[in-house]
């Protein structure tokens, strides 16, 4: 089996899928897609350009206010408003950049560096009066519409748009990693010092890894906003929202390609099936999730480091990138 | 000599008080292999590192074929084309053997294709042809001076610099190695600054031997008169390795 048969596979099942199953599983997998989507941005960072961001969320809050705010004031289509939605986190992100490079801020303080920004715009956003501040921002819903440019219809609407955020963001990330850039960033993950000898602009490429990572992580943001129709500053651009991009594609294998989606599958159906399982003998668990997602880490972490991917795909005998 | 390609003026480095490098000047010519050699600490490494961007002098001018080249960064200084390798060899170690040339084959090619095939024949050159779908992290020590040099090679520069790539080989590994340099210098005109420890490669390779000692050139001149020179017998050479 290749890498390229299990995927087309997997695509044709999951395009007929919305056929065939009902409404409760259909939303499971908008999660599942949605994490992939996302875990695929991070990584990019991580990943490939070894840069660690446990500020993820600072972007999908960005996207979500910037787009959402200029459907409610303006009437712009999701479509459109994903443009600055971008742009706006994606100079959020160039400036933390910049600015840990610059100072050479690495490792586990850049990682700090990064949580600090997404705080400290949590709080902003919290007081900020015109977003709702604490209390929240709400979209409209009109039942009944469907206009796919502006992001308003049905699940089965944005089951599609997230299936193909997430498979433009694997071709996207695919086609990268084979790139000039994808090597230099592969370089940097291993050894600056060694990059810069080997005539890589280090900085230069960690900002264009930035770039990537949040100007996609942002575009997750925007899908966020008009699935859910609300945002909160307190859930939106929490640490705990952070934490949960990244564990798919460590759960999955950092730096490869399939295996922020595999984490993704792997973690969502565990974590909604413990849930329903609960629910079904009648004991509400809150926080049951978490649980089973730091069991699964601490399972990976201890018995196959490098995740889930690298190992299933060796089982397959499927090529080291997938 | 032919026109110089390197030229360093009065590099000094200090840390923390300690001149490593003070007031070194010499030159390379075009096409030449010149040796650096002195004991541990002499501050050979530290010259290499300002030579290379990995660290800014704090006197002195580094030009290469008439440009100055100081206070570049790394990455510059080898896409002017300087290419260096690291004493404590510093392999891409996650990626394939393949890879780590590759990303300094970038340099000197249009493509990922082509930098995948110029990889190749740098490599198949360094006799690690058979090797390169391995990660670098699974080389034996000799393989990875051997990498060391494929991927410094591997950006095409006019200007290699080698940093004890001999230390660790076996002698028929070092021959071998040494085979390589002097083909490399005489075919392509490749320009090389060496720092070595093994005189049995330096004796062969140099056309003209550098002595540094505690940060200072002492010697310069033919490997024959070098070896000879009382101040450096006394430092560095000793009786026993002539
Ligand atoms: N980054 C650094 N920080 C502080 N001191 C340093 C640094 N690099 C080198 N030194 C010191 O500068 C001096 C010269 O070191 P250098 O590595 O250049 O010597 P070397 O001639 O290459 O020696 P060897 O033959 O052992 O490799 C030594 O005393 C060393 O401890
Ligand atoms: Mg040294």
């Amino acid at each position: 089996m290749t890498a390229r048969n299990l995927l087309l596979g997997l695509l044709a099942v999951l395009i007929a899928a919305p056929a065939v199953i009902g409404a409760y599983p259909l939303a499971v997998l908008i999660l599942v897609l949605h994490y992939a989507y996302l875990g695929i941005a991070w990584n990019v960072m991580m990943g490939f350009a070894g840069l660690l961001s446990l500020g993820h969320a600072l972007y999908v809050g960005l996207g979500a206010y910037v787009a959402a705010a200029l459907y409610a004031s303006f009437g712009l289509p999701a479509l459109l408003g994903a443009i600055p939605a971008a742009i706006v986190a994606t100079l959020a992100g160039l400036g933390i950049g910049a600015l840990g490079f610059r100072f050479r801020v690495n490792g586990v303080y850049f990682a700090l560096l990064t949580i600090a920004f997404a705080e400290f715009t949590r709080i902003l956003f919290d007081h900020m009066g015109w977003t709702g501040g604490s209390s929240g921002f709400f979209l409209p819903v009109e039942h009944g519409q469907l206009n796919p440019i502006a992001l308003r219809g049905p699940p089965v609407l944005f089951y599609y748009v997230a299936l193909v955020m997430t498979a433009g963001a694997f071709v996207l990330a695919r086609s990268l990693m084979r790139s000039r850039l994808g090597y230099a960033w592969l370089a940097i993950r291993e050894d600056p010092d060694s990059a810069a000898a080997s005539g890589v602009d280090v900085f230069r490429a960690r900002m264009a890894a930035v770039a990537v990572s949040s100007a996609l992580t942002s575009l997750g943001g925007v899908f966020y906003a008009f699935y859910y129709n609300n945002m909160y500053p307190e859930q939106i651009f929490s640490m705990a929202r952070s934490i949960e991009i990244i564990l798919a594609p460590i759960i999955g294998g950092l730096g490869t390609l399939f295996g922020p989606v595999l984490g993704s599958f792997v973690l969502t159906l565990l974590g909604e099936g413990t849930t329903g399982l609960l629910e079904h003998f009648g004991w509400a668990a809150p926080g049951a999730k978490q649980v089973i997602y730091g069991l699964a880490l601490l399972v990976i972490v201890m018995v196959q480091p490098a995740g889930l991917w690298p190992w299933l795909a060796k089982r397959l005998r499927i090529g080291r990138d997938g | 000599m032919a026109e110089a390609l390197l030229t360093a003026t009065g590099l000094s480095k200090s840390f923390r008080g300690l001149k490593a490098v003070n007031g070194v000047s010499f030159s390379v010519g075009q096409g030449e292999i010149l040796a650096m050699i002195g004991p541990n600490g002499a501050g050979k490494t530290t010259c290499f590192n300002l030579i290379a961007g990995a660290m800014r002098p704090d006197a002195g001018e580094v030009r290469l074929a008439g440009q100055s080249v100081t206070g570049l960064r790394a990455d510059q200084i080898c896409r002017a084309g300087i290419g260096r390798t690291f004493q404590l060899v510093k392999p891409f170690a996650g990626l394939s053997v393949l890879d780590n040339v590759t990303v300094g084959a970038l340099n000197a090619a249009r493509h990922v294709a082509e930098a995948k095939e110029r990889a190749r024949a740098v490599l198949d050159l360094l006799d690690l042809g058979r090797k390169i779908d391995e990660p670098a992290s699974s080389l034996t020590l000799p393989d990875r001076k051997r990498l060391e040099v494929a991927r410094a090679l591997a950006t095409g520069p006019k200007l290699l610099l080698l940093d004890e790539v001999m230390a660790g080989l076996r002698p028929t590994e070092c021959d071998r190695l040494v085979e390589i340099l002097a083909g490399l210098n005489r075919r392509d005109g490749l320009t090389i600054l060496l720092i070595e420890h093994v005189m049995r490669a330096v004796m062969k390779l140099a056309q003209r031997i550098l002595v540094l000692h505690h940060g200072e050139q002492i010697a310069e001149g033919s490997p024959e008169a070098v070896v000879r020179d009382p101040a450096v017998l006394d430092s560095y050479l000793g009786e026993e390795a002539l």
